[in-house]
């Protein structure tokens, strides 16, 4: 499966996914600028995305806890969603999603 | 007057590999400092994930981040390593015989042979929020906790976030402020319920304001805000303000290590696989922290990495002394150092 990534300086990476995998490991195993700081844990939501609009439906509300999470980052937006928490899979193949600033190694 | 202390070994940062560090340190007669920023050991476990399982550590099938930092103090109890919460060190300078003095925050100084740095991702500081130019009036008008009531004393005060410390500070700061606006995102709190209780009684009494939103802008001149400016569901707000206080967290930085002149990989520190070494003899760096080929950032990989820093450190503290690899299941000699024979 491949994930689309817009990082946070509007570069576009297609990245291959293993299913299975938390879509925060596919980006930081690429290199590309997110800090992923508890290492999926979902106990920093250093690893903010927007989801594209087209695959909010696909990917998924946020959980209650992801929701607490996304309250330490201060640019929410209703497409916000913490990349650890989204597992890839074939449904999700083509998935397009944006780095949030607050992502980022140096946020 | 600043307070000075020597010891054989200062370990910096009191997460899991720098406790585990003093267990390896104490089996060969070195005394330990501990410096941590936070106000508790167990590092990114105690403060990250205290109640999350953690499953790769060996020998623990299952084991919690604060039941694993409470392990690893029950087992360097016998050394009695001391601790210094609450500090960060400044400074690290090399002295002309070899050992170091290193300057805290909190005004006290660590002259010592060896120095370990264990701090994981960096040091825990707060989370700035995403807006422009914040850097100007932090620590003059923008504050990310509390130290002096008083500074907020007859102040038109905004508080941002939707925690504890968000909420706390709200209920203690009402009664001496001039305003109070409370500002966040969404209606649901993940503070004490008590404390979201009462903050709502003095939103219905007139006592403070609530403001769904998030902080987009500030104005202001000479690092003194005069206005917040919000980003709401119903178009941009503007709130006169003269206090601003953040509440989103803390995040990892690399901080003052970064001006110690060790040679660096990105945010890690280089060192060699043999010891643990940095590009500065005397300073060794374990844990998340450092790189070499290969790393992997495993809390067993710190453990390993403490094991052998610490027959360098050995080297150092008592040059020319022949130390003898001993195992704790035979050896009386350390058994007796363990409290156990």
């Amino acid at each position: 499966m491949m994930i689309h990534v817009t990082d946070q300086t509007g570069q576009e990476h297609a990245l291959e996914g293993l299913e299975g995998w938390r879509v925060m490991e596919v980006i930081r195993d690429w290199g590309l600028d997110i800090k992923a700081e508890c290492g999926g844990a979902m106990s920093c939501a250093t690893c903010h995305v927007y989801v594209d609009p087209a695959w909010t439906d696909a990917v998924g509300a946020p959980s209650d806890e992801e929701e607490d999470m996304l309250d330490s980052v201060g640019d929410v937006k209703s497409n916000s969603r913490l990349s650890c928490q989204i597992l890839c899979s074939d449904a999700l193949d083509g998935l397009k999603l944006t780095l949030a600033a607050s992502a980022s190694k140096d946020a | 007057m600043s307070t000075e202390i020597t010891t054989d070994v200062v370990v910096i940062g009191a997460g899991p590999c720098g406790l585990f560090a003093a267990f390896e340190l104490g089996l060969l007669d070195l005394k330990c400092h501990f410096i941590d920023i936070l106000d508790r050991p167990g590092g990114q476990c105690a403060e990250l994930y205290p109640e999350k399982p953690i499953y790769d550590i060996p020998g623990f099938p299952i084991v919690t981040g604060q039941q694993l930092t409470d392990n690893l103090m029950a087992q360097i109890a016998p050394f009695a390593p001391e601790f210094h919460f609450n500090r960060m060190v400044n400074t690290i300078e090399k002295q002309e015989d070899g050992s170091f003095r290193l300057e805290t925050d909190a005004d006290e100084i660590f002259h010592t042979k060896v120095v370990v740095i264990a701090a994981g991702g960096g040091s825990f500081q707060p989370k700035r929020p995403p807006v422009d130019a914040i850097e100007q009036f932090e620590n003059k008008s923008v504050f990310y906790a509390v130290r002096k009531m008083d500074d907020f004393r007859d102040q038109d005060v905004v508080i941002v976030g939707g925690g504890d410390s968000a909420l706390d500070w709200t209920l203690n700061l009402q009664p001496i402020v001039r305003t109070l606006t409370l500002v966040h995102r969404r209606d649901a709190f993940k503070a004490a319920p008590a404390s979201v209780n009462k903050m709502k009684e003095l939103v219905g009494d007139g006592k403070i304001n609530f403001q769904l939103g998030q902080i987009a802008k500030l104005d202001g001149e000479n690092g003194q805000i005069n206005h917040v400016h919000l980003t709401t569901d119903a178009g941009d707000l503007s709130i006169p303000a003269t206090r601003l206080l953040p509440f989103f967290g803390l995040t990892m930085k690399l901080g003052p290590v970064a001006d110690w002149g060790l040679e660096l990989n990105d945010n890690t520190i280089k060192v060699d696989t043999e010891k643990f070494e940095t590009s500065v003899p005397g300073i060794f760096a374990i844990g998340d922290i450092n790189w070499y080929p290969g790393k992997l950032k495993l809390i067993l990989s710190g453990f390993h990495e403490a094991a052998l820093m610490a027959q360098a450190a050995k080297a150092i503290v008592s040059p020319g002394e022949r130390v003898v690899f001993q195992y704790t299941t035979s050896s009386t000699k350390l058994q007796k150092k363990l409290g156990v024979a």
